[in-house]
């Protein structure tokens, strides 16, 4: 629901990119040299034409298929995660230079431990997807932040049902 | 081209880039606290002989009264561990007492603020008549002697008011800014004489601090003394740090941190404050546990997302796998002796417990409770397994190491990750509140009716608390 509205003014307004991007990568504690190069594609001041290699340019291509959604404690591939990996591949296969990393990530009903090993395994489900899609193994970086890292903050089905996920990032 | 540029020069840069990439996040080392020496103290007279104070229940001790008046010093003198001088310390030593015994819901001791001071010559003498009118069951009396070289010596005193007759005595040599440790001392003294347990409140625990909104917690690596005193966060927040455990000698602890972008156990050296990684590979590393001998490490290792445990000496070299299925095998707590290990896996198809050898051998699930069983750990006593129980909400219980015999002890919406304290009488965890996510630390005896929160400075999850010192 709210990323079909979050889709929508990402089109609409600039402003939009920084909160946008903000989500995933900025959070991560990553090494700090490597920050200032992967905004090399320096936008114009109002309309900003995202270049390939930013995760706006991505998500732009793919829409809400940057990210894939999982069942409880599951971490296998149904059809509608198989749609958008699909979106993905053949992204991925337009712009063959470009690497990205998959965040595996868990709801906050697991425990600490074995949610980062869950979160691993969902990254992996979805890498292992893609590759077999096609897109090269060595391109794909996985992560997992277990349950640390909500998108959506409230304790229900609801919320919980899009924390577990696999999100493509454009960050390398 | 210009990243690529800027990533060869990172990559040729010397290894000491490397190695201060990787202690980017850590704080200024912690000074190293001194030893602790055990000094005889003179007695009062007679030897306690056959005297036997037998507990059958944690609530039958939970009733005895024991005033805690105010340590008395020979003279009053400047010490760096307090600006009033050795008797306004001698007050402070009892209150810190008096504090660990009511916070734990073991007796019912009353504090020196409102208790008559002994003088220094009372302390092996005590005035009868004055706690026998005040209905004081147990009498606890000490000094502070502040020596020509700045060491502190602290007596400690059980009597029996009754009795009329001294229980015991025991008296530490600390440098002055170690003197909490001597009232821990004198508590594990008390304590253990009463009750016929070990002692436990000379101990510290690690853990993880939290500040910021749910979805940007900044995670820290945090000591403290068992009783919340002597605070220090030991990272700087800028790489999230989760599950620290504590070397059996107090020296190391081991953590995970994401300081180079990927979940990773580290080795963190506190008196150096530098870390090392526990093993150099390029699959994340998760759950660090120690060997009850501080050699060596249990760790859990996911290779293209099939995470199983391993171990490795804890000054690195060859890896061991102990588990090799296709589940998530993770965790991991060694019997007290050594020979066995209780961790969790989801084999079965859910989250349960099972323990093998040490080498890895004969592994068999233990829990079918119905529910699921995660974070076992293995309490310092060997008679029972501490674990979260999943069974719609997140409880902590305890079991026999057979599986039997499981008791529920805590009833919050999601309470997680149990460590025993040093005598396996009291487990802490961390219980994270609904939609907030707010989490703290709380502990709980085996009885379950004693639990309390922990204070902290703020927001706080994953304790591990660490063994006695010596």
């Amino acid at each position: 629901m709210n990323k079909t509205l979050a889709t929508a003014i990402l089109l609409v307004s600039v402003s939009a990119t920084a909160a946008c991007t903000k989500k995933a990568p900025e959070e991560l504690p990553a090494a700090p040299t490597e920050a200032a190069p992967a905004q090399t594609p320096a936008p114009t001041p109002t309309t900003s034409v995202a270049g390939p290699g930013t995760q706006e340019h991505f998500r732009n291509a793919v829409g809400q298929s940057t990210v894939v959604y999982f069942d409880t404690d599951r971490f296998n591939i149904d059809s509608a995660d198989a749609a958008a990996l699909q979106a993905q591949a053949q992204y991925f296969a337009q712009y063959p230079s470009l690497t990205f990393t998959v965040e595996g990530h868990c709801d906050e009903r697991g425990t600490r431990e074995y949610n980062l090993a869950l979160g691993e395994r969902r990254a992996n489900a979805a890498k292992n997807y893609l590759v077999s899609l096609g897109v090269s193994a060595d391109r794909i970086t996985t992560v997992s932040y277990g349950k640390e890292r909500p998108v959506a903050l409230a304790s229900t089905a609801e919320a919980w049902a899009q924390n577990r996920r696999a999100a493509s990032v454009l960050i390398n | 081209m210009k990243f690529l540029t800027l990533a060869t020069a990172v990559m040729t840069a010397s290894l000491s880039f490397a190695a201060a990439a990787q202690n980017s996040d850590l704080g200024e080392p912690v000074a190293e606290g001194g030893e602790v020496e055990t000094t005889t103290v003179d007695g009062s007279g007679d030897e306690d002989g056959g005297l036997v104070f037998t507990v059958t229940d944690d609530t039958d001790y939970s009733d005895v009264g024991i005033a805690i008046p105010a340590f008395a010093t020979d003279a009053d003198r400047s010490t760096p561990a307090n600006s009033g001088g050795t008797g306004a310390l001698g007050q402070e030593i009892a209150r810190v007492i008096t504090g660990n015994l009511r916070n734990n819901g073991l007796f019912k001791p009353t504090g020196p603020d409102s208790l008559p001071s002994p003088r220094f010559q009372q302390i092996t003498a005590p005035s009868w008549s004055t706690w026998n009118s005040r209905g004081a069951e147990m009498l606890v009396h000490g000094y502070v002697r502040a020596r020509d070289d700045e060491k502190l010596v602290v007596g400690c005193y059980l009597y029996d008011v009754a009795l009329q007759d001294e229980l015991i005595r025991e008296g530490w040599v600390v440098r002055p800014a170690d003197w909490r440790r001597a009232a821990h001392k004198c508590s594990d003294l008390i304590y253990a004489r009463l009750t016929g347990e070990s002692p436990f409140f000379d101990s510290r625990i690690a853990y993880i601090a939290e500040t910021g909104p749910k979805d940007n917690r900044v995670k820290r690596l945090a000591v403290m003394d068992s009783d919340g005193a002597n605070h220090r966060f030991l990272t700087l927040g800028s790489a999230t740090a989760l599950t620290p455990r504590y070397s059996p000698d107090y020296s190391k602890i081991l953590y995970l941190s994401y300081v180079d972008g990927n979940p990773r156990i580290y080795v963190y050296d506190i008196g150096r404050g530098s870390q090392t990684l526990v093993t150099e590979n390029k699959s994340p590393t998760l759950a660090p546990r120690w060997a009850p001998d501080g050699q060596h490490i249990l760790f859990s290792m996911a290779v293209n997302g099939n995470t199983d445990i391993y171990r490795v000496p804890v000054t690195g070299g060859r890896i061991t796998r102990l588990t090799d299925t296709p589940g998530i095998d993770i965790g991991g707590s060694y019997s007290p002796d050594g020979s066995r290990i209780v961790f969790e896996s989801d084999r079965s198809g859910s989250q349960q417990c099972y323990i093998m050898n040490a080498d890895g051998t004969n592994q068999r699930r233990i829990t079918f409770f119905g529910g699921r069983c995660a974070t076992p750990e293995w309490s310092p006593r060997g008679d029972q397994i501490a674990f979260t129980r999943i069974a719609g909400d997140f409880n902590v219980a305890v079991m026999s190491p057979n599986g039997r015999n499981l008791r529920v002890l805590t009833n919050g919406w999601q309470d997680e990750a149990p460590t025993w304290a040093p005598n396996g009488r009291i487990i802490q965890f961390f219980r994270t509140a609904r939609n907030s996510g707010k989490s703290n630390l709380w502990q709980v005896d085996l009885t379950g009716q004693n639990e309390r929160r922990l204070p902290t400075p703020v927001d706080a999850s994953d304790p591990a608390w660490g063994p006695i010192r010596p």
